[in-house]
């Protein structure tokens, strides 16, 4: 079953990473694009795309920067993980309590984690509890 | 089982104390909940990371709670600023930045938190004993914490840090509970080990290559004997940029770590990992440790410099001046500082050409002075986080070759790399 961090709802194109990343200083806090020089998906833009990645990592920073991001419209829509991250769920439940905007992050299941990064557009809907849907949508 | 509070934290939840207390149960509600905590626990003090500016989130989020009225109820340090409150002229970035880490400093002291400013806050007096519950935010700090001090904080972020100051609570999970802080993994380090002078290269190339085989499990390391506080804190500092290590056991050296048995918690690894050579090799490379390049600067103290290392660069520089064509700057705490200018030590160095930065770190903010050639750091921190802060090239190297350098002028090879490779 999945396991929604943060409750909300988002879609857009899929953008899967392969490898985790730390959002601060892995993340371009004005643009929302990757600038972690280690990560191989070093310049894929994250803003208003459906994230899908295995963890996150490293800095505890990252709550704030995807606060940020959230505020100012550079977010992804939606973050579906692999592994449980509760700093990228702290920054979304701060972004809502301050501006009212949900960003849903949830753990998947790896069949339903693998399907999703096959899939080229995602809806999420995530509400609390454990019955987060994901809808695949045709192309724009 | 659910989450269960106690009267006094569903009060606050309910607003019985006030809107600040309440958003701040709001926050360790929610993640006791994502942790599946079935209570929450007291803390005893805290560290805060969300004064670092990010952004006017940062700033929003630390006014509304300090004109709720919010009051940390435990002793509370602050990590580092975006500017260098004490030498605010080294700070080259936009004015709005420097405005808004201002703004914290004044919301982050109304809701009363000592001004520490520094990322290494078991440097400072007082620090956590052996057992204590703390929260603690802060990657390298968390992994000291748990690692060398055995004090008991989960991997906390911006945010909740504050939140746990203010509520004197954390959710019962994960690092706070013995169960949650038995290794996983087992790394074995064979065929190399740490001499006097290869010991920099030593903890920070394990600390970089533990970090990218564990990603965010406990390690316990095996076939390392000895290690000061400084080499931990770099092994640390390094696992948890790399990866997301927030607890790593040394057997016969860290305070939870007798031996791989006791570390492991009696069971069976789940992975065992070989370590040796060509593998520090290897990490070593990807720091910037083969970089040939004209130099602009050095830069020492990621995390923050402890008073050993201060002695150390001393002893490297043995009364030499700093090169005219390069810059070495040395990231510390004020209160380091403060220790150090008290010997007289400060002066020396700044005489020499050394500049001093006090509560920010030159990898994370515009301090660097504009200029031509590679940066040579002795810290996998920074030679990890820079090159995407800064647009800087690296060079990887032990703090006696960083100074050699310096006084140089130019990027002087260490010898202690080639000994502990045997490239």
């Amino acid at each position: 079953m999945p396991e929604v961090l943060h409750a909300g709802r988002g879609a857009g194109a899929v953008v899967v990473l392969d490898a985790p990343l730390s959002f601060w200083g892995g993340v371009d806090e004005a643009e929302g694009t990757v600038i972690d020089v280690h990560h191989p998906q070093r310049g894929a833009p994250l803003a208003g795309r459906v994230l899908v990645m295995p963890a996150g990592r490293g800095s505890s920073s990252s709550s704030s920067v995807l606060a940020e991001l959230i505020r100012n419209g550079h977010a992804p829509a939606a973050i579906l993980l692999r592994e449980a991250d509760p700093i990228l769920a702290m920054g979304a439940l701060v972004a809502a309590e301050l501006y009212g905007r949900q960003v849903p992050v949830v753990v998947l299941e790896p069949d339903a984690y693998a399907a999703a990064a096959r899939a080229a557009r995602l809806a999420v809907t995530a509400p609390e509890g454990d019955d987060a849907r994901l809808v695949p949508l045709p192309a724009p | 089982m659910p989450l269960r509070l106690d009267a006094d934290e569903r009060a606050w939840l309910d607003g019985a104390a006030g809107p600040a207390r309440r958003l701040a149960m709001r926050l360790i509600v929610h993640a006791a909940r994502n942790a599946r905590a079935e209570r929450l626990r007291p803390i005893t003090r805290a560290h805060v990371d969300g004064c670092l500016y990010h952004g006017p989130v940062s700033v929003d989020f630390a006014r509304t709670l300090a004109d709720a009225g919010a009051r940390v109820v435990v002793p509370t340090t602050l990590n580092v600023s975006a500017i260098d409150h004490l030498h605010p002229d080294l700070f080259r970035g936009a004015a709005r930045i420097a405005d808004g880490a201002r703004a914290l400093r004044r919301a982050y002291a109304a809701m009363g938190c000592r001004q520490t400013w520094t990322c290494a806050p078991y440097q400072l007096p007082d620090r956590p004993a052996f057992g204590e519950q703390i929260a603690w935010a802060e990657s390298n700090a968390i992994v000291f914490a748990n690692s060398v001090l055995g004090a008991r904080t989960e991997r906390y972020g911006d945010f909740i840090d504050i939140a746990a100051a203010i509520t004197g609570r954390v959710p019962d999970a994960g690092l706070h509970r013995d169960e949650g802080r038995h290794a996983r993994v087992l790394v074995q380090v064979r065929g190399v080990s740490a001499t006097e002078r290869t010991r920099d290269l030593f903890f920070a190339a394990l600390g970089h290559q533990v970090g990218l085989a564990v990603g965010g499990a406990i390690p316990v390391i095996e076939g390392v004997d000895h290690a000061a506080e400084d080499d931990l804190k770099a092994l640390g500092a390094a696992a948890a940029s790399s990866g997301a290590v927030a607890m790593f056991h040394v057997a016969g050296v860290t305070p939870e770590a007798p031996t791989v048995a006791a570390a492991l918690g009696g069971r069976p690894p789940e992975r065992v990992v070989r370590m040796g050579p060509a593998d520090l090799a290897a990490a070593l490379r990807a720091l910037g440790g083969d970089t040939d390049a004209p130099l602009g600067a050095v830069c020492l103290g990621t995390p923050h410099f402890s008073v050993a290392e201060f002695r150390r660069l001393r002893a490297a520089l043995a009364g030499r001046p700093i090169d005219s064509s390069v810059r070495l700057y040395v990231s510390t705490g004020r209160d380091v500082l403060a220790a150090v200018a008290a010997e007289g030590w400060a002066d020396d160095l700044r005489a020499a050409g050394v500049t001093l930065v006090t509560d920010t770190c030159t990898y994370l903010t515009p301090i660097l002075e504009p200029r031509p050639g590679a940066v040579m750091t002795n810290s996998a921190k920074w030679a990890w986080y820079a090159p995407g802060n800064l647009g800087c090239q690296v060079v990887f190297a032990s703090l006696e070759a960083c100074v050699e350098s310096a006084v140089r002028g130019r990027v002087c090879h260490d010898p202690a790399m080639r000994e502990l490779t045997g490239a």
